[in-house]
This record gives structure tokens, C-alpha cells and sequence, in this order.
């Protein structure tokens, strides 16, 4: 064993790989935790919660212990009408997002805010907890806990909205993850040109807390950022998750119609052999119409994800 | 093989764990290819097989990717490394048992890892979408046993230098395992938003310039040589190599991310060391094609040659594209289109591959002591791959400049769905090329440890290429 120059040889290694390293990760990592959580970052940590990428509370990635976003009209405990307001549901267990269990995440003002008008450093994820984002008297935004400040209860919150004011946009993010839509479609309309038909790429602070991020790489169908602006029908998405070819012949997009689960909105089971085979017959030209598409059921898993599809202003 | 994991090290014949990997590596390439071609054949009928998640686009595609990446590539790397190392320290693979035991514990940590994938259970990060426990579990028991079997193997070298190839071999083992440490710490420690996405790309930009890359042009290093007789053109321009990879290929990483809001200054610090990454790249091809000098008809007589120096000559697009691509100028124009997945696949199925299935052959005849069953196949092998690279390359591209002018001239998106599907259904034909090659190759090389002509002590099987 003769090791001699080899030995200045991994020094060197050592001081170049370390080099290296301090520069793209030490400085970056420095220059970005300073950033500023803006209210597009909140509302997006607060609808996602915790992680929408693999995590132990959903190993199955099936949106389970998601927060729930609401948008309330009436006031929970007094039960009057409220400028309507949303607000993000998190029930007993669902564990708290990235700047609510590390406000430092949020960036030095908003930190602050939070803490000490916002009161999120009291949040208990064991009790539930509902937030808000709010502004203080010069527009800077902040995260409020509304069970601390206001003693609103998460169960309350959700019976004072009403289902038909209820999102289910963070269990539908889980489901964009795992159902690879990222693949296709980017969630970050560029810098350069193509804001202009896919709308305004996002800023600095738009994803603290946010996890995965999920902006792919590869784009093969219209970028998703902003897509509930351009498109808020659910019908529409209904038709299009459903099959793809009904609304737009010539579409590359996979059908999604396995996300209806076993029954439609009635409880009726759902037959997709013979779907098909009406389609079929349709794009033979032996039927004047398209088979009807079965209604989702208000707890299938293609309800979450057109919540969170339109969510996506 | 199963046999030998359990009995004594002495009692292990040497090359057993190369021949292991070897094998494990061609499998995986002949599945990692049939997925890619089933992908490609999905964006371009998309209702060809349906109705089941478990088929469905978005499940396939990651399996694909780490099928290729983590079976296919790197367990070939692994067949290389322990053949390679132990030839150029004139030694004994440290320990065959440790390879085994390796090889074994990859192949189940990555049967886990894709179904875990399939399932569409990932983290939701390109090219880091294991889950964490599978990435724990590639560090510890896929990379961390390869490195101490490479490093061990050459510190008990029984030459005095260390030759250029065994550099690479040593760092690049090494960096991988710090890449997967490092790259994942969004999943150990849940970091989010910017961080999170800028440690993905950390990694991807990584795992390919620190592992990939250096790996595959470290066995050229060897095959090229050893193959023609020639010594290596230059040992300089190989250490020349050797560090401006570690120092140029390591920093860019910020250049896959040109279009978010990264700050300012990572942007145009990683555009700059991506040009540099010419450096390594210029080096190194001018080192294998000087190295061929006087040899050149062994570029058309011989495979391994053929391959590697197919390879070679494949890098100089690549690097070229990969180069220039990431300035602000050009990268604007082909970012996130199909330009971009053509070179993915030039570097990984083209410059890549086609170094490796060169070590492949090599050791395989070289271990077995035995002659390639049949010259034809192999060169079948050659054709179908090389043809249906460039089909799916130039497919690719050109889909990738109708996405560039699509997005620039703000063509409504259908439009766009429409006039690719020529080049995706291309795409999908050369794809099933690469594939039918490989089924080949792994018929080819299974019959040649059946019934390859032996090989006499002290001569090469590529000398007796010709002969009966
Ligand atoms: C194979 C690629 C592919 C995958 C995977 C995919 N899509 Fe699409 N998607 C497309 C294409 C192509 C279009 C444009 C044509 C059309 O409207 O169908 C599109 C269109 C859309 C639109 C309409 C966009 C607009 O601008 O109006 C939405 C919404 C959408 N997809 C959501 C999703 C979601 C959610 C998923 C995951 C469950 C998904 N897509 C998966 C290819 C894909
Ligand atoms: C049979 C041959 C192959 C076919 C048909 C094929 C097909 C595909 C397809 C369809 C995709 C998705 C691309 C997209 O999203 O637009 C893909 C991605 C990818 N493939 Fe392959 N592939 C093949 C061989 C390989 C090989 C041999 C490798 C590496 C050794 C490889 C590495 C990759 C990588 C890295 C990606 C991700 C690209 C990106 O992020 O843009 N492929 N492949």
C-alpha cells in the first residue's frame, strides 16, 4: 500500500467538492430562508397542509389527514352573516403546514405577525385548529389561528359553511402528486414568454412551506397555475377527467375515469365495460352521442382533485 | 449465484459478483426499455391500454426513469467496478461476498423501490421520487457497499499509481452516496417551498454530472485501451478531466430551474459553470478518439470498440446542447419541451449506454473466459440501438422546437398536442427498436455462457472475434 501523493490527492478532492458545495448549497440555502412568505405561499401551505408528496400520516398518498378549505359566509359562533372569508380546516390530528410548525419559514415580518397577532405558536394540531390569512392594518399579510383568537372550533367552521362552500383542494393536491399529472403539465408559467396565455409566473416568496413543489420539468399539456382562472367549469373538468377525447378530440391526456371509484353519485355501481363500449360506438360513428358520464360521488377521489384543479386561480 | 452467498469469500470463484451484476443490469435494461417504449406508445395513443391506475401514464413514467437510471446504468457501473478495479490494481476484487451480498440487496431495494413508485407512492420531486426509506435504504445498502468494495480494492492495489479510470471509480462512488444524503434532506427533515424545489434539481443535475457521466467515461478510459492495445492518448488530459469535473460539473445545478424565481445571482453563477462543463467534456472526448490513433479499423471490426467509440462521438452533441442550452439566450426558447427529453435520452441512451453495454460485453467474455455466442447478433444488437436512439433524438427535438415556437408565438396548446403526435408516435417506433435490441442482446449473451467457444488462457476474446 503506497499512498504518498494520493494523499494530497483527496485533500484536494475534499477542498473542491467542499468548495463546490458551500456555493450551491450553503449561500443559496442563506440567500432563500431570508424570503419572504407572501399570501399566495400561505394560501397554498394552508390548503395543502403538511406534505402532499409521500409522508407517514398518508404512506398510501390517498389524501387522508388533509386540511379542508372553506369559504365562510356566516360567522361560526354567532352564526351572522360575515363578509365571506376563507378558511383553512384543520381537524383533530391533521398535522399543521411548514410555517405553522416552523414559522421561521415564513420569513422574518410575517414570522413576527403571526406569532403575535396571529397567535399560530399556540396551535395545537392535537385539538384541530382553523386559519386564516389576514392583513394588518398597512396590507402585509399573516397567518391567524382563529381557535386561539376567536375560539373558533374546526367542526363548527365546517357546518357554518355547508358542503357546497367546502374544497377538498388539499387532498386533490396529494392526488396531482400521485397521479402524475406533474408530468405533463408544470405548475410555473415562465419568466420569458408564455405568461401571457398561461398567466403570471409566480414570485419569490410564493412557495414557503409549500412541499413538493411540484413545478415539472417536461411539458407536454398547458401549464396549471392559474388554469381555475381560464376554465371554472366543473362540468366540464367532470367530462374532461372522465375521458379527455369527449371534450377535445385530439387530446394526449390519459382518461382519469378510474378516479370515480366503485359507485356514482346515487350509489349506483358504475359500469365502465359498457361505457366503453358505448364510446366506442360513438367514435365509430354508430351512435349520435356520447355516452353520459356517471355524476362523482361527493367523496370520490375526482371531487378532490376538481377542488383542487379549481382552486388553482 | 444464491449459493455463494452464504459460503466462505475464498470459496467465491473472482468475477462471480461482475457476472451478477452484469446480468441483473441487462434484465433491468430489457425492462427498463420495454416501459419506456410502453410509455412512448401511451403519448401517442393515449387510450391504448386504460381504465387501470396501475397502467396509467403518470405511474409508468418514474418507473421507467428509475428503472433505466438505478437498474439498468448503474448496476452496469457496479459490473464494470468490480472487474475494472481489481484488473487495473493487478488484484483480487476486495471482497466477492460484499459484491454478492450487493448486487442481491440492489436487486430487492429496487424491485421495492418501483413497485413503491408504481403504486404512486413518490415524494413528488423528478428523479428523486423514491420515499425516503428507499432512498436511506440505496445509501446504506446499494452504494455505500459498492464504494467500500471499490475503495478497499484499491487501497490493497498491487500497483503503485492509480490509473485515471480507478480516480473516477473511487470519487465517483463516493459522490453518490453524498448526493443521496444531501439531495434528500427535503424528505429527512421536510424542508419546503424554494429549498425544496432547489435540492431537487441539486440532486438531479447531480446524480448525472457526479455519477453518471464520470462513471460511464471512466470505463472508455479502460475499454479503449485495453481493446486496442494503445496506451491512453494522455494522462494529463485525463486528470484534467478529472478535476474540472469535480469542480465545474458540480456547481450548475441552479441551470435546470432557469424560469422560477431563483434568486438572480445562482441563476447566472450556474449558467456560467454550465459552459464550463465543456472543459471535462472536450477533454475527454479528445482523449478516447486520440487514444484510437493508428486503431481507427477496429471502429468498424470490433464491438466494443464500435460502442464505445460510438459513444464518444455521441458526447460531442450532447455536451454541446447541454453547454449552451442552459443560457438564458437559448434556454428560454426549448425549456420543459420534448427538446429537452431527446437530451435526456442522448446522454443516458446514447453517450451513457452505449459506453456501458461496451463493459458489458467485455467483462462478460472476459469472466467467462468465453467468445461471444454470435458476432451477428451483437451487431444487430448495434444497429437497432443505434438506429432507434437516433430516431427517437431526432423525433424529439423536432417535437421540441414545435413546443419552443408553440409557446413563444402563444399557439393555442391543442394545436400544438397535434402536430407533435407525428414525432410521438416516431418516437415510440425507434423506442421499440432499442428494446427489440436488448431482448436480442440478453438471448446473445445468455447463449454465450452456455455455449461460447472457450477462450484459451492469455488471449484476449476479441482477438479471436474472427476465428472458429
Ligand atoms: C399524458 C399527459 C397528461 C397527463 C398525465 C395529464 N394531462 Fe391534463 N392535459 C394534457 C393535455 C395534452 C391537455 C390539453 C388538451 C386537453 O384539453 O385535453 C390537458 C389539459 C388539461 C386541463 C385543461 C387545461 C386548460 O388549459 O384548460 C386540465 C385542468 C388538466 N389537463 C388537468 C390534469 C390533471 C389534474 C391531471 C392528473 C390527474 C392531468 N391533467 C394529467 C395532458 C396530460
Ligand atoms: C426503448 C427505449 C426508450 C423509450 C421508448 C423511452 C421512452 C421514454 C419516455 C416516453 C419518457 C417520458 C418522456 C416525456 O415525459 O416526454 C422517457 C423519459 C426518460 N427516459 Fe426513456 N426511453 C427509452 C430508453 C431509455 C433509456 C435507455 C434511458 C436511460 C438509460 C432512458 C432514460 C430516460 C429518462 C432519464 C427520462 C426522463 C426524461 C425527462 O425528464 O425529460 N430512457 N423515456
Amino acid at each position: 500500500m503506497n499512498f504518498r501523493e494520493y494523499k494530497i490527492g483527496s485533500r484536494m478532492f475534499g477542498v473542491a467538492l467542499g468548495g463546490s458545495m458551500c456555493i450551491t448549497l450553503l449561500l443559496p440555502s442563506l440567500d432563500i430562508a431570508s424570503v419572504e412568505a407572501t399570501n399566495v405561499s400561505m394560501d397554498k401551505q394552508l390548503t395543502a397542509g403538511y406534505e402532499t408528496g409521500w409522508n407517514v400520516y398518508d404512506p398510501l398518498m390517498l389524501g387522508h389527514h388533509k386540511p379542508i378549505k372553506v369559504l365562510l359566509k356566516t360567522d361560526p359562533t354567532s352564526g351572522k352573516a360575515m363578509e365571506p372569508e376563507y378558511a383553512y380546516v384543520y381537524e383533530k390530528g391533521t398535522p399543521f403546514p411548514g410555517g405553522v410548525n416552523h414559522p421561521n419559514n415564513l420569513g422574518g415580518r410575517a414570522q413576527r405577525l403571526s406569532l403575535s397577532i396571529g397567535k399560530i405558536g399556540e396551535a395545537h394540531s392535537g385539538a384541530g385548529a382553523v386559519f386564516l390569512i389576514k392583513t394588518d392594518d398597512q396590507k402585509r399579510a399573516y397567518i391567524e389561528d382563529a381557535t386561539i383568537t376567536m375560539g373558533w372550533n374546526p367542526d363548527a367552521v365546517l357546518k357554518a359553511a355547508g358542503d357546497e362552500n367546502v374544497s377538498h383542494a388539499g387532498a386533490g393536491k396529494t392526488l396531482f402528486v400521485r397521479e402524475g399529472c406533474w408530468w405533463c403539465h408544470t405548475l410555473l408559467p415562465e419568466q420569458t414568454q408564455d405568461w401571457q396565455v398561461f398567466g403570471a409566473p409566480p414570485m419569490l416568496g410564493d412557495f414557503n412551506g409549500e412541499s413538493p413543489t411540484a413545478f415539472g420539468s417536461d411539458r407536454k399539456a398547458p401549464d396549471l397555475l392559474h388554469v381555475g382562472s381560464r376554465n371554472s367549469s366543473r362540468e366540464w373538468m367532470m367530462l374532461h377527467f372522465y375521458n379527455p377525447r369527449l371534450v377535445q378530440p385530439h387530446s394526449i391526456m390519459p382518461r382519469f375515469d378510474y378516479l370515480w371509484g366503485e359507485v356514482d353519485a346515487e350509489g349506483k355501481k358504475i359500469d365502465y365495460a359498457k361505457w366503453d363500449s358505448e364510446f366506442n360506438a360513438y367514435r365509430a360513428g354508430k351512435r349520435d352521442v356520447p355516452p353520459d358520464v356517471p355524476t362523482y360521488a361527493a367523496n370520490s377521489e375526482v371531487r378532490w382533485l376538481i377542488d383542487f384543479v379549481l382552486n388553482m386561480k | 449465484m444464491f449459493k455463494y452467498l452464504f459460503s466462505k469469500n475464498e470459496a467465491i470463484p473472482a468475477g462471480s459478483s461482475a457476472v451478477y451484476f452484469g446480468f441483473s443490469a441487462i434484465v433491468w435494461f430489457v425492462i427498463g426499455t420495454g416501459l419506456g417504449a410502453f410509455n412512448a406508445s401511451k403519448l401517442a395513443f393515449p387510450d391504448f391500454v386504460h381504465g387501470l391506475e396501475f397502467v396509467s401514464f403518470g405511474h409508468m413514467r418514474q418507473v421507467h426513469v428509475h428503472a433505466v437510471i438505478f437498474g439498468w446504468i448503474s448496476m452496469a457501473f457496479a459490473m464494470a467496478m468490480m472487474y475494472i478495479t481489481p484488473a487495473l490494481g493487478n488484484t483480487k476484487l476486495w471482497s466477492e461476498k460484499l459484491g454478492l451480498w450487493n448486487c442481491f440487496l440492489w436487486n430487492i431495494g429496487l424491485s421495492v423501490g418501483l413497485t413503491v413508485l408504481w403504486a404512486g407512492m413518490t415524494s413528488g420531486r423528478e428523479y428523486s421520487d423514491f420515499p425516503w426509506f428507499i432512498d436511506i435504504y440505496i445509501s446504506l445498502f446499494m452504494a455505500l457497499p459498492l464504494g467500500v468494495n471499490v475503495w478497499m480494492t484499491i487501497i490493497n492495489r498491487r500497483t503503485q499509481g492509480i490509473y485515471t479510470t480507478n480516480w473516477f471509480f473511487a470519487a465517483a462512488s463516493f459522490m453518490l452516496i453524498i448526493v443521496f444524503i444531501v439531495g434528500n434532506l427535503p424528505e429527512y427533515f421536510h424542508l419546503t417551498g424554494l429549498t425544496e424545489a432547489y435540492l431537487t434539481w441539486w440532486f438531479a443535475h447531480n446524480i448525472l454530472g457526479l455519477w453518471i457521466t464520470p462513471v460511464a467515461a471512466a470505463i472508455a478510459y479502460y475499454t479503449i485501451p485495453k481493446v486496442t492495445g494503445n496506451p491512453l492518448y494522455s494522462h494529463r488530459i485525463g486528470h484534467l478531466h478529472f478535476w474540472s469535473i469535480v469542480v465545474f460539473y458540480s456547481t450548475p445545478a441552479a441551470h435546470h430551474l432557469m424560469s422560477a424565481p431563483l434568486p438572480e445571482w445562482l441563476k447566472s453563477f450556474a449558467s456560467v459553470e454550465g459552459v464550463l462543463i465543456l472543459v471535462p467534456a472536450i477533454a475527454f472526448v479528445s482523449n478516447i478518439l486520440m487514444t484510437m490513433e493508428g486503431k481507427w479499423n477496429m471502429f468498424v471490426e470490433n464491438l466494443e470498440v464500435r460502442f464505445t467509440v460510438t459513444g464518444a462521438l455521441l458526447a460531442i452533441p450532447l455536451n454541446m446542447q447541454g453547454g449552451f442550452q442552459q443560457t438564458r439566450a437559448i434556454n428560454w426558447y426549448i425549456h420543459g419541451t420534448g427538446w429537452i427529453v431527446a437530451h435526456a435520452h442522448l446522454a443516458l441512451l446514447g453517450f451513457s449506454t452505449f459506453m456501458e453495454v461496451a463493459a458489458v460485453y467485455l467483462g462478460l467474455q472476459t469472466i467467462l473466459k468465453r467468445k461471444l455466442y454470435s458476432i451477428t447478433l451483437g451487431n444487430i444488437h448495434y444497429w437497432f440501438l443505434l438506429i432507434g436512439f437516433t430516431v427517437y433524438w431526432v423525433s424529439m427535438t423536432i417535437a421540441g422546437l414545435i413546443q419552443g415556437a408553440g409557446k413563444i408565438y402563444e399557439v393555442p396548446y391543442i394545436d400544438v398536442v397535434i402536430a407533435e403526435h407525428p414525432y410521438m408516435i416516431a418516437r415510440w417506433l425507434g423506442g421499440s427498436l432499442v428494446f427489440l435490441g436488448n431482448c436480442v442482446w440478453l438471448y446473445n449473451m445468455w447463449m454465450t455462457t452456455r455455449v461460447g467457444t472457450l477462450v484459451p488462457k492469455g488471449r484476449m476474446p476479441h482477438e479471436l472475434a474472427y476465428e472458429r
